[in-house]
């Protein structure tokens, strides 16, 4: 008995003999299929006219009109999150108030709502027929509350956990030392929240470039004032320019991917940074 | 850091308003606009032959699309969990990547491979199988976006539920199938249950994605989202309220699975 | 201690299987609800059709055909078939066809759409063989204006008042474009002959007062009545279902609107019985009811005041058909027009 235990013991968790190379396999291929193939298809066709087709698609004017608007209206409201997305997870987890609770599953709605109930939703009361006569459809302001309204949740889902389990130790030792709240927060708080900050606001950013359901209704696509560059890659589709439409899609996903992979650096050396302090 | 009273009233106040004129407001307009005519013209609207269609096709969407992502999903989240090999930041990226793509390149990717004129086009063309305008391009364009969630969600969970329940059962004689399905299974199943919420949710919500790849034909390829933007765009607002507050009910529904799933999740920790 | 408490286990499973089956049993019953292509509240599963017809149309002819579906039914051919018809920019809808939307009866705005079809061997070539050539019905284009008009806009020099806006759609999607710009076009070359002071029209209408680049002719219709530009350029149908105010220019052009039977339908015998009925009395009627000029010459007699004769129309015709005009003036990469579109909107 002993030597039997002994024998179960020493062999390994129970699985499949040369199961991590199959199930890694089966992993690969089902990713593959679904998400890696389709990618690989755009970069394929955007390629497909060489380089110049490429270069015209991506320089023509209303690809440049469309990514001024989208790049200048997401960095805009990603910014606006930012401020509100701290003050909010701020709220959330330093103070108690009734119906908190609520409040904070609600943050989460844009993230669970269809993105054109989203648009129907905001047309309904910031479009015609406004009952609190705010009339932004077919502005690049009903685009920026859209956007506003999808990346809500990013900044403060992504800064709330860091806040909580932020050492308060620190804040009162620097307030024992006299600093005011105001350096407190510049000094301690931020850089201390700076990782997750940068991220969610990366993840917010990215969404932002890419989003189309929550803007077609209330944007209007109108050329170099509302129109995105999601709405002008459909309309190249729908013309059946299939290269010009991938082109395009390749600087969204190019620009999304930097963006995230310098937030992200900042954010690690930040962390680091923080971590040598303490 | 405490601040004075004053300035703790500031900031409740300032986020409270930002978050009722950015959420809550226009969720009530829609509530009020849909239901205000009477709970019956609210039924008649979200009966009609049309919508019956479109929420028979979004959930046989949803018939597919969750089973697929729990079948893969959970064997690839188990070997992201438990296993090293290389490779294994890249098979993470490229989890994550979903996230990142615009729906309406997810449309163009999916056009551009499985198109008559794609990389693929010969599915269409020599095997008459349609994928583009035909049910299966709206499977893999859920597919695409769902992808994450299920492993996301069972991911962390095994992390935290560690091995030694399935060490146990293996001096105990077990296979690797009763582990999986006696302890493995059981301890992810807060996890998983999230994860499938999230993949409904996201499947009915699915927007621009969809627009590109169905034929979008009233009583036959239209989603409920499709339907929303039909009805709007079609003269009929109205009709667009009504199935936004179905989708909306799904949503809470979501917001109620997540508050379980977390106090779910904390009463675990504090348990061991 | 790690234990494996068989009854939690037990217990969860037979509760997550009872959740199964009443979400199986939900579902079924979901499915079992007829669907169907209607979205008229209040019709339910009443009219069951043995045959379904999918209709594939350019943007604006819906007020036309939810009327003639119903007709057809009520005919001896049509018993038992119903239309599911889907709307869009005429180019972006024969495009989607050609690569793969099932239809079985196409209507586009423009002929060059079914040509389309007709090379990639989805419509016989003879589908204009008849005596209305392929076209059952049709409009004219005219200025949708403002309430009382007040820039007074009434012919094509009107549009180029300085600071008037112009509101027309994309020539590389929609059919309702081309109409627009051939219009004037032809006006103003008088009728081809003079090409260049037609272009010149044209270049200095679309750079100088056109912002905008709406897909389709109805989308078109909707930024205007939401508030944006001056005029409208739409058809006479569309000015005529929405009651806007509009003003038919002296010199117009004769808008025809071609119908064909797609070959692969599974339904090819009732698909031809339904384009045949568009040409008979009964139907020529409805379509003139619903705004749009009927070809019947009887009927258009009958209709005369709702649809008054402009000054001069110019057709395709007179231009030298589509074959030519199409090419020249709207190829997707040298067409003029086109040219002088991209360049202006991008």
């Amino acid at each position: 008995m002993t030597t039997q235990a002994d024998a179960y013991a020493v062999r390994r968790s129970p699985r499949r003999p040369g199961g991590a190379t199959l199930q890694v396999g089966v992993a690969v291929l089902w990713l593959s299929l679904i998400v890696l193939l389709p990618l690989a298809a755009i970069v394929w066709t955007s390629a497909e006219g060489g380089w110049g087709a490429f270069w015209s698609a991506v320089t023509s004017p209303s690809a440049l009109a469309s990514f001024r608007v989208t790049l200048t209206i997401s960095i805009g409201v990603t910014l606006v999150n930012v401020v509100f997305g701290l003050l909010i997870a701020w709220v959330l987890v330093r103070d108690e108030f009734p119906l908190k609770r609520v409040v904070d599953a609600i943050i989460d709605l844009p993230f669970a709502l269809p993105t054109i109930v989203a648009s129907l939703v905001l047309l309904s009361l910031y479009g015609p027929g406004s009952p609190v006569g705010i009339h932004i459809q077919h502005t690049a302001w009903g685009v920026a509350l859209a956007l506003a309204f999808v990346t809500l949740p990013f900044v403060v889902r992504a800064v709330q956990p860091v806040l909580l389990e932020l050492d308060r130790e620190v804040e009162e030792a620097a307030a024992s030392l006299g600093a005011n709240n105001l350096t407190i927060f510049l000094r301690v708080i931020l850089p201390a929240l700076a990782p997750a900050l940068l991220s969610g606001a990366g993840l917010a950013f990215s969404r932002a470039i890419g989003e189309f359901g929550s803007i077609v209704l209330i944007g209007g696509a109108i050329p170099g004032e509302t129109e995105v560059s999601s709405q002008w890659i459909r309309t190249l589709i729908e013309n059946d320019d299939r290269v010009g439409a991938a082109a395009i899609s390749i600087v969204l996903l190019l620009i999304s991917f930097v963006v995230l992979f310098i937030l992200r650096y900042f954010g690690a050396r930040a962390a680091k940074r923080e971590e040598s302090a303490r | 850091m405490t601040l004075s009273r004053p300035a703790q009233l500031i900031l409740r106040l300032i986020a409270a308003l930002y978050v009722i004129a950015l959420l809550v407001v226009p969720l009530g307009a829609i509530l009020w606009r849909a239901l205000a005519p009477g709970v019956g013209d609210f039924f008649a609207s979200i009966s009609t032959p049309a919508a019956q269609s479109a929420l028979q096709l979004s959930l046989l969407v949803v018939a597919i699309v969750v089973p697929l992502n729990v079948i893969f999903g959970v064997p690839t989240a188990i070997v992201l969990a438990r296993r090293k090999f290389r490779g294994k930041n890249a098979l993470q990226a490229a989890i994550d990547l979903p996230f990142a793509v615009s729906p309406v390149v997810i449309g163009v990717a999916l056009i551009v491979l499985w198109g008559s004129a794609g990389l693929f086009g010969f599915v269409q063309n020599s095997w008459g199988l349609k994928i583009i305008f035909g049910f299966p391009g709206i499977v893999l364009a859920s597919l695409f976006v769902t992808i994450p969630f299920v492993i996301r969600e069972v991911e962390p969970v095994l992390h935290e539920v560690g091995t030694d329940q399935e060490e146990a059962a293996a001096t105990l004689g077990a296979n690797w199938w009763q582990t999986f399905w006696r302890i493995t299974l059981p301890s992810i199943r807060w996890g998983l249950t999230y994860g499938v919420v999230l993949t409904v949710a996201r499947t009915l919500g699915e927007f621009g994605a969809v627009l590109m790849v169905s034929s979008n034909l009233p009583g036959q390829s239209q989603t409920l989202t499709l339907l929303v933007h039909d009805r709007y765009t079609l003269g009929n607002p109205y009709g667009a309220y009504t199935i936004s507050v179905v989708l909306m009910a799904v949503a809470l529904i979501v917001l109620v699975a997540q508050i379980v799933f977390d106090a779910q999740r904390s009463r675990v920790k504090t348990e061991d | 201690m790690p234990s494996v408490p068989k009854t939690v286990t037990a217990r969860t499973s037979t509760k997550r299987a009872s959740a199964l089956t009443a979400l199986a049993l939900s579902t079924t019953l979901l499915a079992a609800c007829a669907g169907g292509a209607s979205d008229v509240v209040g019709e339910g599963n009443v009219a069951d059709a043995d045959t379904t017809l999918t209709l594939v149309a350019y943007a604006v002819p819906e007020p036309g055909w939810s009327k003639i579906a119903p007709a057809f039914a009520g005919t001896e051919e049509g018993k038992g078939v119903g239309v599911t018809a889907s709307y869009g920019a005429s180019g972006d809808q024969s495009r989607g066809v050609e690569s793969g939307k099932p239809a079985d009866v196409v209507n586009f705005s423009v002929e060059p759409d079914i040509t389309r079809l007709v090379k990639a061997g989805l419509v016989d070539e003879d589908w204009n063989a008849g005596a209305q050539k392929g076209v059952p019905f049709g409009s004219v284009v005219t200025f949708a204006v403002r309430e009382g008009n007040p820039k007074d806009i009434r012919d094509w020099n009107d549009l180029l008042k300085p600071g008037v806006e112009v509101i027309t759609p994309s020539p590389l999607s929609s059919g309702s474009a081309k109409w627009n710009l051939l219009a004037p076009y032809a006006a103003k070359s008088n009728g081809g002959r003079d090409h260049a002071a037609g272009i010149a029209y044209v270049q200095e209408l679309v750079s100088q007062h056109v912002k905008l680049r709406p897909g389709s002719g109805r989308e078109a219709t909707d930024v205007f009545r939401q508030g944006t530009g001056d005029v409208l350029l739409a058809y006479e149908n569309e000015a005529l279902h929405y009651d806007l105010e509009h003003v038919n220019p002296p010199q117009t052009f004769k808008i025809e609107n071609p119908v064909a039977v797609v070959n692969t339908s599974k339904h090819l015998d009732k698909a031809t019985e339904f384009v045949n009925f568009q040409y008979t009395p009964e139907a020529q009627k409805v379509w003139a009811e619903a705004g749009f000029r009927p070809v019947d010459p009887a009927i258009a007699e009958e209709f005369a005041e709702k649809f008054p004769a402009p000054e001069k129309l110019w057709t395709v015709t007179d231009l030298g058909g589509w074959s030519k005009v199409d090419p020249q003036l709207f190829d997707k990469d040298n067409g003029e027009i086109t040219k002088i579109y991209k360049q202006a909107t991008g």
